[in-house]
């Protein structure tokens, strides 16, 4: 018999905290690159657009293959990271944290982006002949009116890694208590024919995901009330 | 004295103009740009206020150099001294009234300054409003709150006037009359309403696909005479019967004699001459 009892939470915790490091990692860099996205006129703006849409074409494998590579501790960055700093990236939680935000990069950066060029010009002008410094004029003129396209960064990111499959493999792994989320842990369980375990972890991100999307379609702002009409 | 030369190609709605202007604007006077959409009017005022580049030319005020193409000076908009007053407004929705208009005012704000500003433009009782409680009127009048809560020297307004109903326009007019003579920032407003820049400019700029055509005082630009025992004022035909003409002048209706050979149409502009020896004046209404 299938019970709540005989659950191995570990890779669901480790699941939720990835999502939750990688969602904060990634508003602290999404916030700068949109800004950077919406307004620059720099000739090396379509590349680094390139660049951010990438993890939407590329399979999570090539992604994982070449960060790989890069932390592998026989090649130069890998040694030099574990060299200077006693930093080991293949195999960790920080490895993966990277390695996820580097593949959720534009779940958070679009909706930002385009939350910035969706304000009026007014706005920014207006703070600008004000004197104020840019800092100000995202953290408080911005940001606070794109409200909307803000949760919406989060959530997808958020909900994009408790999904995250190759990237993880690739780099991760499955390390219990370290690198060992919760949807290598079904495929682990599945592979070993036991679909008792693998039925509960997939019933339960199930339903968590699922109650997220809910909560946020129906409470969490206008803009995502709207989805639903 | 504000000397602004000017070079720029434009993408106006028209197709593409070279915009070349220069603007003698004498300081604390009240000066309009007048002339058709397309004409260069908002890029002018972009370019003034610093957050539009242009292409060749300067602009300096009271000896300042805010822009230089030679010199390769082009000081930051919030530099320049400026307030700027978009077409709609452009309040900050998240923030209430008073809030726009302290964070406008900037770090270590003149409180009796603000509070007064507040008091004359009858916003007391809207201090705590978000934008999107007020009415396009009161929106306006917290913008020209906002803008000269930054103290600034040089106002510059984009069509403040339009997408307003008579009596609000008529209001926020009076309001900006004031304002500039108790506090004397100079003044560039866009505009291409006749009466507006009849009732409100000093100096008129007619500006048309980028070149200023005609600039003086409105009466002289207008072409009207400018020694005479005649005033001018320009009203709208509202109704009409055989004998008589209904206009309307400033939000107020009056009924005139009609004695012209032709029926008058409805919806027209007249200008009505008012002999000065006849005419009686009385003091303005106090706001």
């Amino acid at each position: 018999m299938l019970s709540l009892s005989s659950v191995n939470w570990d890779p669901l915790f480790l699941t939720f905290k990835l999502a939750l490091v990688t969602t904060l990692v990634l508003l602290l860099v999404g916030i700068p690159l949109g800004y950077w996205l919406a307004y620059s006129k720099s000739r090396l703006k379509p590349l680094l657009a390139v660049l951010v849409s990438m993890p939407l074409v590329l399979p999570p494998t090539v992604i994982g293959f070449y960060l790989l590579l890069a932390f592998s501790p026989n090649n130069a960055l890998g040694a030099w990271l574990e060299q200077t700093f006693n930093l080991r990236l293949v195999f960790s939680f920080t490895g993966l944290v990277i390695a996820s935000v580097i593949y959720g990069i534009p779940f958070m950066v679009h909706p930002i982006q385009s939350g910035l060029r969706g304000l009026p010009s007014a706005y920014k002008e207006s703070a600008q002949l004000m004197g104020r410094n840019r800092f100000s004029i995202l953290t408080r003129v911005l940001l606070p009116n794109m409200k909307p396209a803000l949760l919406s960064g989060i959530v997808l990111s958020f909900a994009h890694t408790l999904g995250e499959f190759g990237v993880v493999l690739m780099i991760g792994g499955s390390i219990p208590g370290e690198t060992r989320v919760a949807s290598i842990a079904i495929y682990d369980e599945v592979e070993r024919l036991n679909f008792g375990q693998a039925h509960l972890l997939s019933l339960i991100l199930f339903a968590v995901a699922f109650i997220i999307l809910l909560w946020v379609y129906t409470r969490g702002s206008k803009h995502w009330k709207g989805v639903l009409r | 004295m504000i000397d602004i030369t000017l070079q720029k190609s434009l993408n106006s709605q028209g197709g593409k103009i070279t915009l070349d202007l220069s603007l003698q604007i004498a300081a604390g006077s009240f000066n309009a740009l007048f002339g058709p959409s397309g004409a260069g009017k908002t890029s002018t005022l972009k370019m003034i206020s610093g957050l539009l580049k242009p292409d060749t030319g300067s602009i300096q005020s009271h000896g300042d150099i805010w822009f230089d193409s030679q010199k390769k000076i082009n000081l930051a908009p919030g530099k320049r001294k400026i307030a700027y007053v978009f077409q709609d407004a452009a309040l900050f929705p998240n923030m209430s009234v008073l809030e726009n208009i302290k964070y406008a005012a900037g770090a270590d704000p003149d409180k009796a300054y603000l509070e007064n500003l507040i008091s004359s433009m009858g916003l007391e009782k809207l201090v705590n409003h978000k934008p999107d409680m007020l009415s396009g009127g009161q929106a306006k009048r917290a913008a020209l709150a906002r803008a000269l809560a930054q103290k600034p020297e040089l106002l510059l307004l984009d069509e403040p006037f339009s997408a307003l109903d008579q009596s609000a326009k008529i209001k926020l007019q009076q309001h900006l009359s004031r304002l500039h003579q108790d506090y004397g920032f100079t003044v560039i407003l866009v505009s291409h309403d006749h009466a507006e820049v009849m009732q409100l400019a000093q100096n008129a700029f007619v500006i048309e696909d980028g070149k200023l055509l005609r600039s003086g005082t409105p009466a002289e630009v207008f072409g009207l005479e400018s020694a005479s025992d005649e005033i001018t004022v320009m009203a709208q035909i509202i109704d009409h019967d055989t004998e008589s003409i209904t206009v309307m002048h400033q939000g107020r209706t009056y009924r005139l004699t009609w004695e012209a050979s032709h029926q008058p149409t409805i919806g027209s502009w007249i200008n009505i001459r008012l002999k000065t020896s006849n005419a009686q004046i009385n003091a303005l209404n106090k706001l």
